[in-house]
């Protein structure tokens, strides 16, 4: 089987999780800035962090076979100095030239506050102006339902914001609905506790079409499972889903969405690091 | 898959489930204390399970949800704590 992994927080994992991602046939990991579980003191600590999402982590993949590839911003639980957010968000235009750097994510929102809301239309205008994709993170819980809605209504305010190159990512059954009609896409995470499991998640593609979805792990630093997806892969093959419409859904749409960004060329990159091993060789 | 099929696949996880579910009121109602907004939401979401569906996962998300529309003033904590806390806005 093949995959594709649009959301694992990596640089907060250990190499036995690539080797073993490897082994269940992943062939690219996509890695969205996030909270590292503490508050950074300043800008400098997220530009250290850019550095590392696009510089480092692509070679701790590569010894993998894996291609990696990275988001940018100021996250959600550090949106509400917006001060900071300014500083962060100025620092993002030259990363973006970067050859791994697929667009401006995770944004959104954390507690729905109105300076969350400020730093999320600060990047929506960085990703217009740059034509970048974006990749939103969708709070926890019970603020959930009105997070999404408040996301929603800025993303389809700014009329440069094409819906196909949005992804709402953490949706769940009270939300999926309202990000699929909007003609986004939709994420389902499958992270214990906090979002989905992978039968509710499959409940939720046999409800609602497999068009516009994907599914991801978003392990962490957190009680999470690198290999969520290929597992959730087994789960449709237990209800009799055939090999088809797995590989659409864990292969072919993360391609077709991350595809959009012309840098998200993972066969060119398998064939780079099979002719740079020849070389060697 | 039929009915029987999906019985054959997730019945015994679920019976699983409901007993934990069953335990953890038990061990709520064993210990001292009044419920605090916590437990009534999880009250009322536990009445979904029995009604008409066919939506009870949504309802059960939407009953532990923040009803209200307008951002907040300030985010006074990170994490989230799984049910609406009225009384907090």
């Amino acid at each position: 089987m093949r995959y594709i992994e649009p959301h694992a927080h990596m640089v907060s994992r250990v190499t036995d999780d690539y080797t073993k991602m490897a082994l269940a046939g992943c062939v690219a990991v996509c890695e969205p800035a996030f909270w590292a579980g503490f508050d950074r003191s300043s800008a400098d600590g997220f530009y250290d962090y850019f550095c590392q999402l696009t510089e480092h982590e692509p070679k701790r993949a590569a010894r993998f076979g894996l291609p990696h590839f990275s988001w940018l911003c100021i996250n959600p639980k550090e949106a509400e100095d917006v001060k900071l957010a300014e500083e962060v968000i100025a620092l993002i235009p030259k990363f973006l030239e970067r050859s791994n750097v697929l667009g401006i994510g995770e944004i959104g929102l954390n507690k729905n506050s109105r300076n969350e809301m400020r730093v999320l239309e600060m990047h929506i205008d960085l990703a217009a102006r740059y034509n970048q994709l974006i990749l939103v993170h969708t709070p926890h819980l019970e603020d959930k339902l009105k997070g999404t809605r408040l996301i929603l209504d800025v993303l389809k305010r700014d009329k440069r914001i094409l819906p196909e190159r949005v992804i709402i990512d953490h949706v769940e059954e009270h939300t999926v609905k309202l990000v699929l009609d909007s003609g986004m896409w939709a994420g389902m995470t499958l992270y214990p506790e906090s979002k989905c499991s992978p039968p509710r998640a499959i409940d939720m593609v046999e409800m609602y079409g497999d068009e516009r979805v994907w599914m991801n792990s978003a392990c962490d630093w957190g009680v999470s499972d690198p290999l969520a997806v290929p597992k959730t892969a087994l789960e449709m093959r237990k209800r009799g889903h055939g090999e088809e419409a797995i590989d659409k859904l864990v292969y072919r749409n993360p391609m077709r969405f991350l595809g959009q960004c012309p840098k998200f060329d993972v066969k060119g990159e398998m064939h780079r690091q099979d002719a740079r091993a020849t070389t060697k060789a | 898959m039929t009915r029987q099929q999906v019985l054959d696949l997730y019945f015994m996880d679920a019976r699983s489930k409901l007993i934990d579910l069953a335990a953890f009121i038990d061990r709520i109602e064993r210990a001292s204390g009044e419920d605090d907004f916590r437990m009534k939401a999880f009250r009322e979401a536990v009445k979904h399970l029995s009604g008409s569906g066919p939506e009870r996962a949504r309802q059960v998300l939407l009953s532990f949800s923040d009803p209200t529309s307008e951002p907040v003033a300030v985010a006074a904590t990170k994490g989230a704590c799984g049910a609406f806390a009225a009384e907090a806005r």
